[in-house]
């Protein structure tokens, strides 16, 4: 039942093979995450390293974006920003996803008045324009990297609980599951045992999906200078230290701009053409 | 018809008092002083008690909540306590430039992507309609401040053409005008290909149905019926989406007014949430909050009054 099983990747490539949009997505996920991972060793230059006698170099071979007004290097700075910018969206969506997760099982098999209970609290949760929740969220708590995984994983969780709630209902009620409470299986053994491997598969492809949002909501946080603090290169950090000396220095916003539309356009591409992929039977979950 | 409306109305009520206490509650269980929260570490001991005893912040916390629901109700959402300003004033003067961006924003975007929607609908995979489709995708996910800042690049810095920074003198409708256009072209790109999108979908849909079989099968000219039969039912999935999008649309805002320095809701909350001052940002908050919550039920109902299907069930 689990959709990613044997014989899923080979059929994902074969798939790719013929939706060169979707290929495109894979290959700019798949550069993500290795300059995320490998940062340290890919940078050519110390991403904090100040070099003020080399301030203000247009991109030229040495510095491939150029410096800024510090001399760092433009370039190791964003690759270094792609560590952050992965870190930050897996961790958080990972973790919305395990409590969204819990909580859409307790609403969906649970209580009628804790069903209700609890859509109403997303409901309302939802009800705040994300970027003002976080906002506020800053000035209650103050900035800093934890406040700002704590507004993502609020924001997020709703939708993954919804989506496990709406999941679990449309499960609950068919006949197999109906079959083994007729045969005395416990609560717990059905969610574990039946819902769960049921419900991962959808989610997981949705989570994936929300990576960049989280990924351009911490760099638009940190853009205001309420998300990461300095001097942690941030892509959001980068664009706000370039548009101080736009005038003087052009290509700082624009290196710091392009990875955040790559990975947007990466992580869309894939998920779309995940989505259309998908089986008819997840599809409809979704 | 006016059961649904109640019903309708009420949930968002219900919701929007829900927000309110969380937004309420969330300085109750920050641990630490709620006055200190509230002011912030550079405010004087003689501010904290002031703002301790104009809020009772030292009542029971039932009380306290009675005391802050009285106030929303009569229009009253606390004083700024660095400058003396009455809080809802605030809002009020901001607002204007916030919706007006708003208006702007998703304006253009629909009147260019309701037609390219339609446009694909009608002559499937034809070049337009592909181009659509791979546009769309990549316009949807570029976020606005990234957007804002490429223009101000291209538009203010290299080639001179348009202003950055305000929104223009009051009166001068031309000049605010020039402030507008990019804010509005940043803030709407996005929504050009969602829309396209939403309205290509329901569009296809629409036209696969009997009735339109049955006005070809009459001999209507192709564009009356797209005009008169197709678009009127495809259409409204479009508006619970452009309620919807009003969330998203005020985020963006907060982003697009932040880079332009345009002095709207957005603008508001982004400086008071810098010098932490919670009063000024709570009245904003509350305003979009509000504002959001009861554009979902408004389009809701124009729905269900547009629509002579769903009518007929109400």
């Amino acid at each position: 039942m689990a959709p990613v099983g044997p014989g899923f990747f080979a059929r994902m490539a074969r798939r790719l093979r013929g939706d060169p949009l979707g290929a495109l997505g894979l290959v700019l996920v798949l550069l993500l995450v290795f300059c995320g991972l490998f940062a340290p060793w890919i940078t050519p230059f110390d991403p904090f390293k100040l070099n003020v006698p080399d301030k203000f170099q247009a991109p030229n071979l040495v510095h491939l974006f150029g410096t800024d007004n510090l001399g760092r290097d433009i370039f190791s700075r964003v690759i270094a920003g792609s560590r952050i910018a992965l870190w930050v969206g897996v961790s958080t969506i990972a973790t919305a996803l395990a409590i969204g997760l819990v909580l859409g099982l307790v609403a969906g098999y649970g209580p009628r008045w804790l069903d209700n209970l609890l859509l109403l609290l997303f409901d309302s949760i939802y009800s705040f324009p994300t970027v003002i929740l976080g906002l506020t969220v800053v000035t209650l708590l103050g900035a800093s990297v934890a406040t700002l995984m704590f507004v993502v994983i609020v924001i997020q969780t709703p939708a993954y609980a919804r989506l496990t709630r709406t999941a679990t209902l449309s499960i609950k009620s068919s006949e197999y599951i109906q079959a083994i409470e007729s045969l005395g299986a416990s609560k717990l053994r059905i969610i574990l045992i039946h819902l769960l491997p049921n419900v991962v598969g959808p989610l997981l492809i949705v989570a994936s999906m929300d990576i960049p949002s989280v990924v351009s909501l911490e760099a638009g946080l940190t853009y205001l200078g309420m998300g990461i603090p300095p001097p942690a290169p941030s892509w959001g950090r980068i664009l706000q230290e370039g548009y101080s000396v736009i005038q003087v220095a052009w290509w700082i916003v624009v290196a710091g701009g392009i990875p955040l539309i790559l990975t947007t356009l990466g992580f869309t591409f894939l998920g779309e053409s995940l989505r259309d992929n998908l089986d008819p039977k997840l599809r409809r979950i979704l | 018809m006016l059961f649904y409306a109640i019903q309708r109305i009420g949930l968002s009520i219900l919701i929007l008092v829900t927000s309110m206490v969380m937004l309420f509650s969330a300085l109750k269980f920050i641990p630490g002083d709620p006055a200190t929260i509230m002011l912030g570490s550079r405010a004087s001991a003689e501010m904290r008690a002031r703002i301790t005893q104009e809020l009772g912040l030292d009542d029971p916390v039932i009380v306290q909540l009675g005391h802050f629901f009285g106030r929303l109700l009569t229009g009253d959402l606390g004083t700024d306590m660095w400058s003396q300003r009455p809080v809802a004033q605030m809002v009020m003067d901001s607002l204007p430039y916030t919706l007006v961006l708003i208006v702007v924003g998703l304006g253009w975007s629909a009147m260019i992507g309701i037609p390219l929607g339609c446009y694909s609908a009608i002559r499937r995979n034809s070049f337009i309609d592909k181009f659509t489709g791979l546009v769309s995708v990549g316009t949807i996910s570029i976020p606005s401040f990234v957007v804002a800042i490429y223009l101000i690049l291209i538009f203010a810095i290299w080639l001179r053409w348009l202003p950055v920074v305000g929104a223009g003198e009051p009166g001068d409708f031309a000049g605010q005008a020039r402030h507008l256009v990019m804010p509005g072209f940043a803030l709407g790109l996005g929504w050009v290909g969602y829309l396209a999108r939403i309205v290509r979908a329901s569009m296809l849909e629409v036209m696969g149905e009997n009735h339109i079989r049955t006005a070809r099968a009459y001999g209507l000219p192709e564009l009356q019926i797209v005009r008169a039969y197709a678009l009127r039912i495809a259409i409204l999935p479009t508006i619970t989406l452009l309620a919807v999008a009003i969330g998203g649309l005020l985020s963006s805002a907060v982003f697009v007014e932040a880079i332009f320095a345009r002095p709207g809701i957005g603008k508001l909350i982004v400086d008071a949430a810098s010098m932490r001052n919670f009063p000024v940002v709570q009245g904003g908050v509350l305003t979009t909050v509000a504002l959001f919550a009861l554009t979902m039920p408004i389009a809701d109902l124009l729905v269900a009054w547009l629509d002579p299907r769903v009518r007929a069930t109400l």
